[in-house]
């Protein structure tokens, strides 16, 4: 069974009355009073029919319930670089934007490579996670490209699974036996798509813009050529893997391929990618828009959006990258990679997709949390008798992303001082409330 | 005009005011005592983390020409060899209360992130491969001298553009003042996606004849190295302008510093259709143009006379700002 860790905490003990319960994979869309009883959900009750029985009542009229979001791809940053992010600062900004798990990659310093390693992880987010976090480790020693990590001793320490992220697996013949030993130790492979022999010194998407900016270009063959090679290498070794960060529609096109043939791969994609093209590198602002992969062209961006509506795309992960502002407000060559963005993940999806009618918001909810199945995780679900794990919504609420701080240590976010529509008021994970907004002040019976 | 970041900023008429400044600056250049007072009392700080020759000194000198006091800081040597950021190190700066900051840069954006930083008007002498405004203004400024003006005129930009700030600026600048541009050159210093600034592109020299103006650019050794050409010598065979490939009514620029028998043979360097030399006289009064438009021009009325009356001197210049 795989280990997710969070702090301990006080199971919550909820009715949100008339809210509207959204669900779509257990086939939940109505008004109904959620009764949430020593962390689990009891029942989906008619409008205003459950008794308040010594629950915390919730005024529910007007807002949204969906199962809480799970992101299979955050740097917390721990062990090392704290001062970008921690375990507490991380957690806190899912928890606030409506995560009820997220899976923590291994690029640290040093880099998650030891059984030791793992453990240490898990006990500090025994002590310190606002909501349950898995680790991943790295595929290589170090992440050098080279001797394998002990795969299975990783698993027994509570790996969730395997992951290089910040660097591709250069060579076929490791990547190739790290496929074969899974067969023995399980755990995903997720795996960060680049060829850096294309790349080269690239910073931004190779197009016009990178023409007009004279920034050397990154070009979406980089990515794509890369997935070929490697789904080509799972589907004969009949290994699982995860592509992680899609960005280009010649990549949407090689997964689909690769899953019409039978191979067992799943991907991702992250809300700057969804939301934004480019164009935006041409304020070059790295603080916002710097980040591997990088912002595609529109019709790369079209090709996402269509590979996330028929199913080639499983989930919605946000790479939130927390960097230092000395990293980040450099003239944009010498600027850090990466954005943040899980307090305002859903709030961007809503405001620019669901709301101009590109994606249906039941699309956006479920592949939201969409991360966990991939490594072998539970979805949290609606259902009444599981696990409480929900975020609670109000779609009406205009809020300005950063106007009051953040959660995260970091202030990178891509869409930092956007007006958005949507805002989490909160989140239960795991059955405990860990996060309230400041502002909605909850009702209690 | 408060900063010069980028000639993709300014529309015609305020690249013409440039102009048209450098012009009585010219007229000032053929005095015996070729300084005037505009700047008097005003700190203006050169800071240049690439090495560079006849940008930085022309910068200098164009504003001690002006009167300025100059301060001149070169990455080499400075706190920033020490590890000091550029946000820092502007910061220092800044503290001497500077009026303009002028600044070259590996890195894009360079300068626009400088001027978030201070007061100071900012210039962009050279950020990174993106933008070289003081190079495109004084290369148009050549041109309209010799030329009369560039609308409708046919400019082949020529070499690696992939890795060229000036052909960016100057592409951008030619454009904007009426030219049609080809760019051309081995496809790998082609970048992609050039075509939609609006210029034609051409992998080889075939239409060479059509253009008015052929604008040549420095062909660096280490691009070898990292395979963008065979060779030296295969680039040479097919895009060195030389005596054969450059007709008669052709002009000839480039930026400088030029390697001899490379992108350039040294017959058509020494022509008389080569502007290079003159490039490189009206990097000093464009670049006082700048400074005055920037520092000065907005609080001023325009010059009279156009340069030619020879006794008649523009207003602004002799007296303090």
């Amino acid at each position: 069974m795989t280990a997710l860790d969070a702090r301990p905490g006080e199971a919550a003990n909820l009715l949100l009355r008339g809210v509207s319960v959204l669900d779509p994979v257990a086939g939940i869309d109505a008004s109904h009073d959620v009764v949430i009883r020593d962390g689990r959900i009891a029942e989906l009750a008619a409008p205003g029919a459950a008794p308040e029985d010594g629950l915390e009542v919730v005024e529910g009229e007007g807002l949204h319930a969906f199962p809480a979001f799970f992101d299979p791809h955050v740097h917390l940053r721990v062990p090392g670089q704290e001062h970008k992010e921690d375990m507490e600062t991380g957690t806190r900004a899912a928890a606030a934007g409506g995560y009820c798990g997220i899976l923590a990659m291994a690029n640290t310093v040093p880099p998650v490579s030891t059984a030791a390693d793992v453990e240490a992880l898990r006990e500090r987010a025994r002590r310190e996670a606002s909501i349950p976090v898995g680790f991943l480790a790295t595929v290589t020693c170090d992440m050098e490209g080279g001797e394998l990590t002990e795969m299975a001793e990783l698993r027994d320490a509570g790996a969730v699974g395997f992951s290089d992220d910040g660097l591709p697996i250069r060579s076929a013949r490791v990547l190739r036996r790290a496929l074969q030993y899974q067969r023995l130790c399980g755990g995903t492979i997720a795996l960060h798509e680049e060829d850096t022999e294309l790349s080269g010194d690239g910073v931004m998407h190779e197009g016009p813009v990178s023409a007009a900016l004279g920034l050397a270009g990154i070009p979406s063959v980089s990515e794509s050529t890369t997935i070929a090679r490697d789904a080509a290498l799972a589907g004969y070794e009949g290994s699982r893997i995860h592509v992680q960060h899609l960005s280009a529609a010649e990549s949407v096109a090689v997964v689909r391929a690769a899953k019409e043939a039978g191979v067992a791969i799943t991907c991702e994609a992250t809300p700057h990618h969804l939301c934004l093209t480019d164009e935006e590198v041409r304020s070059l602002d790295a603080v916002r828009f710097k980040m591997n992969p990088p912002l595609r062209g529109e019709e790369d961006r079209a090709a996402l959006l269509e590979g996330l509506r028929e199913g080639t795309i499983d989930c919605i992960a946000t790479d939130h990258a927390p960097h230092h502002e000395d990293e980040k407000e450099v003239p944009f060559e010498g600027a850090a990679m990466g954005v943040t963005g899980l307090e305002a993940a859903f709030a961007a999806l809503h405001t620019y997709l669901v709301l101009p009618g590109v994606l249906d918001l039941g699309l956006v909810v479920e592949r939201l949390a969409g991360g966990a199945e991939p490594f072998g995780i539970e979805r949290p679900s609606l259902a009444p008798g599981g696990e409480a794990n929900v975020v609670l919504c109000d779609l009406d609420a205009e809020w300005i992303v950063g106007e009051d701080g953040y959660e995260s240590r970091a202030r990178n976010c891509w869409c930092a001082g956007h007006t958005l529509r949507g805002r989490v008021l909160t989140t239960v994970a795991a059955g405990r409330v860990a996060y309230r907004l400041r502002s909605f002040s909850m009702g209690v019976a | 005009m408060r900063d010069l970041l980028a000639i993709e900023d300014l529309d015609r008429a305020q690249i013409e005011a440039v102009l048209d400044r450098a012009e009585s600056f010219a007229e000032v250049g053929r005095r015996d005592i070729k300084k005037v007072p505009t700047l008097r009392g005003r700190t203006i700080v050169t800071l240049f983390f690439e090495a560079s020759t006849r940008t930085s000194s022309s910068f200098e000198l164009a504003a001690k020409r002006l009167s300025a006091d100059v301060v001149s800081v070169k990455a080499a040597g400075s706190s920033v060899d020490k590890g000091e950021s550029l946000k820092d190190t502007v910061a220092t700066l800044s503290a001497y209360d500077p009026a303009a900051i002028v600044i070259r840069h590996p890195h894009a954006g360079a300068a626009k992130l400088v001027s978030r930083w201070t007061e100071a008007a900012v210039v962009n002498a050279g950020d990174g491969k993106h933008e070289h405004p003081s190079q495109a203004l004084l290369d148009v400024y050549t041109l309209r001298r010799r030329l009369g003006d560039l609308d409708g005129r046919r400019i082949w930009i020529v070499g690696d553009v992939l890795h060229s700030r000036v052909a960016r600026s100057n592409l951008v600048a030619f454009r904007e003042l009426g030219a049609e541009v080809t760019v051309a050159g081995p496809p790998t210093l082609i970048p992609r996606g050039i075509e939609q600034l609006g210029c034609d592109v051409a992998y080889d020299l075939e239409g060479l004849a059509e253009a008015d103006v052929v604008y040549a650019l420095r062909m660096q050794r280490e691009r070898m190295s990292e395979t963008f050409v065979p060779s030296l010598r295969e680039y040479a065979a097919h895009f060195q302008i030389d005596g054969r490939r450059l007709g008669p009514r052709q002009l000839l620029m480039h930026p400088g510093p030029v390697n001899r028998g490379v992108e350039l043979s040294g017959e058509v360097i020494d022509s008389s259709r080569s502007l290079i030399a003159e490039q490189v006289a009206s990097g000093l009064v464009v670049r006082m143009a700048i400074l005055y438009e920037i520092l000065a021009g907005s609080e001023r009325p325009e010059p009279v006379g156009d340069g030619d009356g020879g006794s008649e001197q523009p207003t602004p210049i002799g007296q303090p700002a």
